[in-house]
């Protein structure tokens, strides 16, 4: 399996974060994307739009960061 | 603010007359939605602030503390003024800015709807964006479920009143109903969130929008001091001036402030 790609979206405001995941993910068909965010509201925009586009969607908790785990 | 100003609402308000039967606010929020789509293009192109950076805990509480402090001058209304009669603080004693609901229910609403928009992360301009840009209705649902409630309960007090005349606080000036707003929905959208998105974003420690309360402040001191918003008698003296000038400012941070590298 391929290196994960990683998207830092951390510090960026609405809805900076969901671009950031959608440019990423137009550009593979399936694999895996991180998205690294710094708010729930982040988290929970960037999670519902990948699941809207077909994309599982795993959450990790860092403390005052999160990562969102997209894969399909 | 001007913006708003110049309308005599921000969105939540003008969803507010809207369910109150007040027909001005159909050119303000089509006004709103064309501010917002403008902001969306320029999304689009690769606007963005930049980075916001981790800062120490203290500077979150700042804002916070301040809303504190206004409530407390708020109950002991302190005067320490000539003759121990007047200021520092003073209150409105005619206008719409001197009529409130009393204390415990003003603070006891505000503190459930104030939880409830941090719960729902409830956004009058996000739920616009999120639909056009990305097709998702979620922040949307809310605010027809804001607008459908309001009806609801304005018709059951029987305070609906369908019309453009006599409506609260408002004018009948259509053009700048809808000048007024697409200003707004433009700026909100470039800023990221609706005032009272804001309002939340600031109770969470959030810099950036501590610093556009503080915009909206200054804003309405402009607006009310120098003749730039409206009153039920039609736009103020400046209010189209400062309008366009102020759409000509966003449409320029708007083309100014975009990713080159997209």
């Amino acid at each position: 399996m391929s290196e994960p790609v990683v998207v830092d979206a951390k510090g960026l405001s609405c809805p900076q974060p969901i671009l950031e995941t959608r440019k990423a993910l137009s550009k593979i068909r399936e694999g895996t994307v991180e998205v690294l965010v710094d708010t729930v509201t982040s988290r929970e925009n960037v999670a519902r739009f990948a699941r809207n586009q077909g994309w599982k969607v795993y959450l990790e908790d860092h403390g005052d960061w999160h990562k969102v785990i997209l894969t399909r | 603010m001007i913006g708003a100003l110049v309308f005599l609402g921000c969105p939540w308000r003008a969803y507010l007359r809207l369910a109150g039967g007040d027909w001005n606010a159909i050119p303000g929020i089509l006004g709103l939605i064309t501010g917002i789509v403008i902001g969306i293009m320029f999304l689009w192109k690769g606007y963005n602030l930049g980075r916001a950076y981790e800062v120490k805990k203290g500077a979150g509480y700042i804002m916070p503390a301040v809303a504190v402090v206004l409530l407390v001058m708020v109950i002991l209304r302190p005067t320490f003024g000539a003759g121990g009669t007047t200021g520092p603080v003073f209150f409105s004693e005619k206008g719409p800015g001197a009529m409130y609901a009393p204390f415990a229910v003003a603070l006891g609403v505000g503190l459930l709807v104030g939880w409830l928009a941090q719960r729902s992360r409830f956004c009058t301009v996000g739920a616009i964006r999120d639909l056009v840009m990305l097709r998702d209705p979620h922040l949307f649902n809310g605010v027809v479920a804001f607008i459908i409630m309001a009806f609801v309960t304005n018709f059951f007090l029987g305070q609906f009143n369908p019309g453009f005349e006599g409506q609260p606080v408002a004018h009948t000036n259509s053009l700048w109903n809808f000048m007024g707003m697409v200003l707004a929905g433009l700026a909100f959208t470039l800023a990221g969130g609706c005032p009272g998105r804001q309002f939340i974003m600031t109770g969470e420690g959030d810099g950036d929008s501590a610093v556009f309360v503080l915009g909206m402040l200054t804003g309405a001191g402009f607006a009310h001091n120098f003749s730039l918003a409206s009153s039920p008698s039609g736009p103020g003296a400046f209010g189209p001036a400062a309008t366009m000038i102020g759409i000509l400012f966003c449409l320029a941070i708007g083309f100014l402030m975009r990713d080159k590298f997209e």
